[in-house]
């Protein structure tokens, strides 16, 4: 009597247990299943002027999520995302950028949510004046810029441009966020950064495509790019109204952005050592990608650096934009049949070989300071040692160019090895010449 | 006190119970959808809707569905293969650990090759006398995009 109790007792237990248990895989499904229509809560406003992200999070909470993850920092084998001091990490830069606000502060940049912070944070900022320029890419400023240009979004970024920086800087409150690459209203991407727009435009003029308009003739696809593209880009201020200014117009590739540069006569600044005419580069990412075997196999920016990912049903890109070497599952083995360890180590060799070859053109390019300064005591006049400076200016860029990019060398490794060993050979012959005007000298 | 004879009565509705909600539970979650061929069966659990969508796009949509490459072309080793792979995906997707990219484990890949084989062998078969022994090459390694379209 009692045994057969305990057994049903047990029983009752049993069943109950699988009861609870499948009712949990009921309400499992259930949630799986709703996660798979995608569908999204509109449960904030969202319009042109909506800056603050979290207003976005409200309606896209794991896109939000992402962004939010960008304040994270960490470093990789080359960079990443920690705001460590590459002029410590090179001391060579120091003499590179010699009387540039570069020489006095040159950090790694952090993500996204930093970008307006690391802005107020640098030393070239605080040491020196800026313009408000620097507001077209670190900052969310497309409102402040329509608000300046009483609707007008051209007239308002050429008027906040020209303005100092610390004024400019009263007029916007957030980095790089949600409304610098979506359309408020439909979601898809779209640029409206002005230098790109007219950047872009310049550029497929130059390849025949007259009157370029991204937001209606780019491809999906071209657009997970552009949108990067906006920022990550070379540029300068142009004339005495600091209007930042892509030098594309002659084509993407570094000579061609040399010949723009030597048309219109600029220079960033006259070096410190040598007295030449040099440019700085910025950072040319999206330039040197479109040089690479990515950019060419139609791999947009966001294949990479913003990959898809699932959360439980939903497929979602993944916005912590990070350096993928953080993320190689997602980043690479999507298309590239390997292993992670493989992928990360065929990167890290393409990396290692270009570090090792930028730190050979940053030698060769202190070599020629070096016998310029010589030369220069040995009496050789400034006219003739301007051979030796136009030189420089050549070598320098290219060395600068791949150094400012972001990817050591990875987004087109072989476009890199070359800038960088036409930078060497400009620099060695500048470095000669130099040296046959001392030698001339001493002669006399 | 439930007195002696209420057990087996509640016993008997626990189970009606659960009998209940789990045939709902299986209706719902189209249980039944995977005994059939139907390649939508697959994207039942929506994590193969990019794998769906890419064999649509793929040479073989007109020929051959999910089961004709990837499950075995025999009945009863059919039923085990889905059944090792059925159990597989749901336990990974209910509790949701699982490495991306969905990488396909060997034992499946070798069903893939049979089944590549088992069509193509009239095409193939000087080829794969010339391998010898060791089979190593496999068919998908450059035909990549035969079954599930070209990669981006």
């Amino acid at each position: 009597m009692k045994n057969s109790r305990i057994l049903y007792i047990t029983l009752i237990a049993g069943v109950a247990v699988a009861t609870f248990i499948v009712t949990g895989l009921l309400m499992n499904i259930t949630e799986r299943k709703q996660e798979a229509q995608q569908t999204y809560l509109p449960l904030a406003h969202i319009h042109e002027d909506t800056v603050d992200p979290a207003e976005w999070g409200k309606n896209f909470p794991r896109q939000y999520d992402g962004y939010m993850r960008t304040v994270d920092t960490q470093r990789t084998k080359f960079g990443g995302s920690e705001a460590f001091q590459r002029l410590d990490e090179d001391p060579r830069l120091r003499r590179i950028f010699a009387g540039y606000a570069f020489a006095l502060d040159f950090r790694e940049d952090r993500g996204h949510y930093y970008s307006l912070k690391d802005q107020d944070e640098t030393e070239r900022t605080k040491k020196r004046n800026q313009p408000g320029s620097c507001l077209h890419c670190h900052a969310s400023v497309i409102p402040a810029y329509r608000k300046a240009g009483g609707g007008d979004i051209m007239k308002g970024f050429e008027e906040i441009c020209q303005k100092p920086f610390s004024e400019a800087r009263k007029l916007v409150t957030h980095p790089v966020v949600c409304l610098d690459c979506h359309n408020p209203k439909t979601m898809a991407l779209e640029v409206n950064r002005p230098g790109f727009i007219n950047g872009i435009k310049a550029f497929k003029k130059s390849q025949g495509i007259g009157n370029y308009d991204p937001n209606t003739m780019a491809t999906r696809q071209e657009m997970r790019s552009y949108v990067c593209g906006q920022c990550h880009v070379e540029y300068y201020f142009a004339g005495e109204k600091k209007l930042v200014t892509y030098p594309w117009s002659k084509g993407l590739k570094v000579e061609e952005i040399e010949a723009y540069y030597d048309e219109v006569g600029f220079s960033d600044w006259k070096h410190a050592e040598t007295g030449a005419g040099v440019l700085k580069a910025q950072h040319p990412e999206f330039e040197l990608w479109s040089q690479g075997i990515h950019a060419r196999s139609g791999v947009a920016c966001a294949d990479c650096h913003m990959p898809y990912k699932r959360e439980g049903a939903m497929k979602v890109s993944d916005h912590h934009v990070r350096s993928p070497m953080l993320n190689v599952e997602r980043a690479c083995l999507v298309c590239h049949p390997f292993s992670a360890e493989e992928m990360k180590t065929r990167v890290e060799i393409i990396q290692q070989r270009n570090a090792r070859l930028l730190i050979q053109a940053e030698d060769a390019l202190l070599a020629l300071y070096d016998e310029v300064k010589a030369a220069q005591s040995a009496g050789v006049a400034d006219g003739p040692l301007d051979s030796a400076r136009k030189l420089q200016r050549k070598a320098q860029f290219r060395v600068d160019f791949v150094n400012a990019e972001n990817s050591t060398g990875f987004h087109a490794p072989q476009e890199a090895a070359r800038i960088l060993g036409e930078a060497i050979d400009y620099a060695r012959q500048g470095q000669l010449a130099a040296a046959r005007l001392a030698a001339r000298n001493s002669k006399k | 006190m439930i007195g002696h004879s209420g057990l087996p009565l509640i016993l008997t509705l626990a189970i009606g119970l659960l009998l209940g909600l789990g045939t709902y539970t299986f209706q719902f979650a189209k249980g039944l959808a995977y005994f059939s061929n139907d390649p939508a069966a697959c994207a039942n659990c929506h994590i193969m809707n990019d794998h769906l969508a890419s064999w649509q796009k793929s040479s073989h949509h007109g020929e051959a569905t999910c089961n004709d490459c990837h499950a075995p072309a025999a009945a009863l080793p059919k039923l085990i293969n889905k059944a090792d792979n059925g159990w597989n995906h749901s336990l990974k997707f209910t509790l949701q650990n699982f490495a991306e990219p969905i990488r396909i484990r060997q034992i499946n890949f070798e069903v893939v090759e049979a089944n590549c084989v088992r069509c193509h062998l009239d095409l193939t078969h000087e080829l794969r006398a010339s391998l010898g022994a060791r089979q190593e090459t496999r068919c998908t390694k450059c035909h990549s995009g035969v079954g599930h379209g070209p990669r981006r």
